[in-house]
């Protein structure tokens, strides 16, 4: 019985129910082989309750059976032997299972009927009605349930009406809390706020709008309410509390064969694989209901050790290009599995950062520029892996490094800073605790030199009272400061490069100036090389000495800022900035790039660009485009050029 | 739960003393502001109505029935004097909030009155039976603490072998009723294997050992559940932050696997781990009335459900207050540790 309130507390707050409709639902759910079994065996156990009783009336009332056959196990005249009074064990398993589900039906029907209602209403009234219903929750989740239940029994001994009425009432708030959180967000969608505007009536609205959009909920939490009433229900007949004898239920059925459990054992299997069973096809049947009504189709993909293709050409680094290069990546391709094969997110992507450079890495969102970033530091996302392609960093080689190599080059020799500041820390740990780690980390410190060192990259990192904000946590800074403490982590280590994903993104645009002089007055003081993942072409004027301008998994042109800005040799990166606002005359509509990023998977063959591109034409279409190099320190993936130089 | 504790103040920690004037108010003041205060005061306030319902209960439903204890003790044939003297003198011709308002005077001085049948004082024949329900549920929550963050955590940085042997533990805690359990562990440990007494209690002051031995099945038969519960919870929190960014930017910037793991990422889930754990508890304590039954331990729970008491108001009454008291404790105790875990309870 100690399932009770564990099975009763909500499952998850997170309501099942996404849009269902009804019949693509039932079909959904009977493709199930494991929802159709479970439906089948409590059909049988449903029509077993209601016709057994009719079908064997002595059963119910017989004191005892045969005196001289007690105990008995199976045979052919007791299929499941028989019971400490000689009675037909098969005979009392069929009729109990009466009184079983009917405890069952009640119970389940006291929970709906005052679960849904103050669930529903709490979740579409909102405000004090809400307040007192959780107050109430709260009230009955502190509750010892069973002992209730047993001091209820003690009034009204033997009353299964009593005990289950109670425990449905007990078990009622665990639903009305799913409700009201199934509810919460139906109210706030458009068409209920229509239906409110146009004067219909809040009942006809819960009823005709809302009830069926919870309804998958309620089903999941009803299944899973029936079997912990069912446990409570045998457990309680167990006790002798709920039946009185010699009326037979299957917890009293065990209770009989305990009496008798060394003479013979085999007694308590019969009702007890009935109960277990039957709970069991209860919670799988919630399950498969919970699956059915939320759109999961992915299922979680357990993360797989990491493989890293081994360097596709074993050769030398290229010594003549990269011999200035801090890092230099060349080919590198990131591919994801999925049901379809593989599919790449970028494609044979090189391009090289000297030290104390600062390249910006520029394209929309779903470009690949945070794959290619990660990738770098050997973190690629989900269970993508590096099919090809090579990452040099100071001569030496990343790819196909051991993850305990690697995690000595992150953060002492390439750091990461993220665009979301406030939830890259960890909201548990204090600010100085955090940074103090990664200073022992990296340069294996006392504890008390770290935490001083720790105040000092505060202090580097321009926050004011670095002592006050060492002790304070995530949540209680502000973004710009909580972007601060980030780069102040990542300068735990004395990185020669800073791997900077959209590190203004996610803040004000006062806050954002600040974050990009800090990072430049930081490049100057340590030295460091920069790489700044943008879509932000005011970023990349501000502060990138190079441009890499990336489409859809590919690099589409290289270039120094100033020159692409003054003249950009790929369509893309012309649309691009043409329709950067800081640029764009003012009485004039921004243009837009028409169409979106294809996503990975539907790259089209030629260049990916020439859906979207007014200069395409037959060739574009044909075969890949190859980089070129129209002029010295130059590269463009272009075969059109030259019109764009010709519009000039 | 309601995780909004703070005052919603918004200043710096050095704020609240500033303001606050002379320093022994400041003090005072400081620690009346303190969340963890906030957290105790609330769960003692919703005790108050909690103990009240409990207790009022059992009196509003005997005015519901017919009949009275008087007539239980003196049965049918009694003359109506010595029934009406039996009334008097327990208190039974009172108007019943006169009753409840005076059970009420003496449970606050720590008299719950005694049974109505044998005249044993209730305080005096719980607290004989208290050890053995604590020790039932003390052992339990050890192991399933324990056991089941150790297997979570496992299974969440493993997954494989022991991932389906949480799951398979989670059906089978899920499907076996206790009671039945309980007994399959007696046919097979004790009466087949005789590793195990199969009923019976030795006191831990008696004999460590064997308070161990006639513990470990009705441990096992009780906790099987909540460990799978524990794991289940542990495996998907740990999951879960170790999807998250602040994990994805620590290993980033070279913090150790093993910082990842068992700091970074088992901090956060223990916040999960230990707000379930307090619903478990309340769990346990209506599982040892099954248990003790089933294994015959001369507990609380066992004497909630004898038929010995089964008329006896002031008995049951007085169990239902010791339950509720335990639960009032264990949810203070996890409310304690959650906001002692989380920062974002704790300082607002």
């Amino acid at each position: 019985m100690s399932a009770t309130e564990v099975a009763f507390a909500p499952v998850s707050d997170d309501p099942a129910g996404a849009v269902t409709e009804a019949p693509r639902f039932l079909r959904r759910l009977l493709r199930k082989p494991i929802a159709v079994a479970c439906l089948a065996y409590l059909a049988v156990v449903v029509g077993v309750a209601i016709v057994a009783p009719f079908v064997l009336p002595d059963v119910a009332g017989e004191q005892a059976g045969d005196l001289l056959a007690v105990r008995q196990g199976p045979s052919w005249n007791h299929l499941l032997g028989t019971d400490t009074l000689g009675r037909d064990v098969l005979d009392r398993l069929l009729v109990g299972s009466r009184v079983t589900m009917v405890g069952v039906a009640e119970a389940l029907f006291v929970v709906l009927a005052l679960g849904v209602p103050l669930g529903l209403a709490a979740g579409f009234f909102g405000g004090r009605v809400d307040r007192v219903v959780g107050w109430l929750a709260d009230l009955a989740f502190s509750m010892p349930a069973i002992i209730i239940i047993l001091v209820v029994l003690s009034v009204f001994p033997q009353s299964m009406l009593a005990g289950m009425v109670t425990l449905g009432v007990l078990a009622a708030p665990g639903l009305m809390r799913v409700v009201r959180s199934a509810t919460l967000p139906v109210r706030e969608e458009l068409y209920i706020a229509a239906a409110r505007v146009s004067g219909l009536s809040r009942t006809y609205i819960i009823g005709r709008h809302v009830l069926p959009r919870i309804a998958g909920a309620v089903i999941v939490q009803a299944s899973l309410l029936s079997a912990a009433a069912l446990l409570v229900q045998s457990g309680l007949a167990f006790l002798n509390l709920l039946v009185a004898p010699p009326a037979p239920s299957w917890g009293g059925m065990i209770a009989d064969a305990a009496t008798a459990i060394v003479l013979q054992p085999w007694l308590i299997w019969p009702p007890g694989v009935a109960i277990a069973l039957t709970i069991l096809a209860f919670g799988l049947l919630g399950d498969a209901v919970r699956d059915a009504t939320t759109e999961r189709w992915s299922a979680p993909v357990r993360r797989k050790k990491q493989r890293r293709a081994p360097s596709a050409a074993s050769a030398a680094v290229r010594e003549t290009t990269h011999a200035q290069a801090l890092l230099s990546i060349d080919g590198l391709t990131v591919a994801f599995p999925s049901p379809a094969g593989r599919i790449r997110v970028i494609e044979d992507v090189s391009f090289q950062i000297g030290a104390g450079e600062t390249v910006g890495l520029v394209g929309e969102s779903g470009c690949g520029k945070t794959v290619t970033a990660m990738a770098i530091l050997g973190l690629v996302p989900g269970n993508g892996e590096i099919e090809a392609g090579r990452v040099v960093f100071d001569s030496r080689e990343l790819v196909g490094l051991a993850e305990r190599e690697l995690s000595r080059v992150r953060g002492k020799e390439i750091a990461l800073i993220s665009q979301e500041p406030m939830i890259s820390l960890n909201p548990v740990f204090r600010i100085g605790w955090q940074l103090a780690e990664a200073v022992q980390r990296h340069h294996g410190v006392s504890r008390r030199a770290a935490r001083a060192r720790a105040r000092e990259l505060l202090r580097q990192v321009r926050l004011p009272q670095p002592e006050i904000v060492a002790r304070r946590y995530p949540h209680q800074l502000s973004g710009g400061m909580a972007q601060r403490v980030a780069i102040a982590r990542a300068l735990a280590g004395e990185p020669r490069l800073l791997i900077a994903d959209e590190p203004t993104t996610a803040l004000d645009v006062t806050v954002q100036a600040e974050i990009l002089d800090l990072l430049r007055e930081l490049q100057r003081e340590q030295k460091m090389a920069i790489l700044l993942v943008t879509h932000d072409w005011g970023v990349v004027a501000d502060i990138c000495d190079r441009a890499v301008v990336m489409y859809a998994g590919q690099i589409v042109e290289r270039a120094a800022s100033l020159p692409i800005f003054r003249q950009p040799l790929h369509p893309y990166t012309e649309a691009l900035l043409a329709s950067n606002p800081q640029h764009a005359p003012e009485d004039r509509l921004l243009p837009t790039i028409p169409g979106m990023v294809p996503k990975p998977g539907v790259w089209p063959t030629g260049c990916h660009f020439h859906p979207r591109c007014t200069y395409a034409t037959a060739a574009c279409r044909q075969r890949p485009i190859l980089l070129e190099q129209p002029a010295a320190d130059r590269e463009t993936r272009c075969i059109h050029y030259d019109r764009l130089l010709a519009t000039r | 739960m309601v995780f909004q504790v703070g005052s919603g103040s918004t200043a710096g920690p050095g704020a609240a003393s500033r303001r606050a004037g002379p320093a022994a108010v400041g003090g005072v003041l400081e620690l009346l502001r303190h969340p963890l205060l906030h957290v105790v005061v609330r769960r003692l306030l919703l005790a108050v109505p909690l103990l009240f319902v409990v207790s009022a209960l059992s009196f509003v439903l005997v005015s519901l029935t017919p009949g009275d204890a008087a007539h239980e003790i003196l049965g049918a044939n009694a003359p109506p004097s010595a029934y009406d003297n039996l009334r008097h003198e327990l208190g039974l011709d009172l108007p019943l909030y006169e009753q409840y308002s005076r059970w009420i005077r003496h449970a606050v001085s720590g008299d719950l009155g005694a049974s109505l049948f044998t005249g044993e004082k209730v305080t005096h024949a719980i607290d004989a039976r208290l050890p053995v329900t604590l020790s039932l549920i003390g052992l339990s929550l050890a192991i399933v603490f324990v056991v089941g963050v150790g297997l979570g955590v496992l299974s969440a940085v493993r997954g494989g072998a022991v991932g389906r042997f949480v799951d398979a533990l989670s059906l089978i805690g899920f499907a076996l009723p206790t009671f039945w359990l309980g007994l399959i562990l007696i046919v097979v440990f004790a009466v087949n294997l005789r590793w195990f007494p199969a009923v019976g209690y030795v006191p831990l002051a008696e004999s460590p050992s064997k308070w161990i031995r006639s513990l470990f099945l009705p441990v096992l038969a009780l906790g099987i559940h909540s460990l799978a519960g524990i794991a289940k919870q542990t495996r998907e929190a740990m999951l879960d932050a170790l999807a998250s960014e602040y994990v994805r930017m620590a290993r980033a910037n070279g913090v150790s696997a093993r910082s990842i793991l068992f700091r970074h990422a088992l901090k956060n889930a223990a916040i999960r781990v230990v707000t379930v754990l307090g619903v478990l508890t309340v769990s346990l304590l209506g599982g040892t009335v099954i248990v003790e039954t089933v294994f015959a331990l001369p507990g609380l729970g066992g004497l909630a459900v004898s038929n010995k008491i089964q008329h006896d108001l002031p008995m049951v009454q007085g169990i239902a207050v010791y339950f509720s008291v335990i639960v009032v404790v264990v949810n203070l105790v996890v409310d304690v540790a959650y906001t002692w875990l989380d920062p974002r309870v704790r300082t607002h």
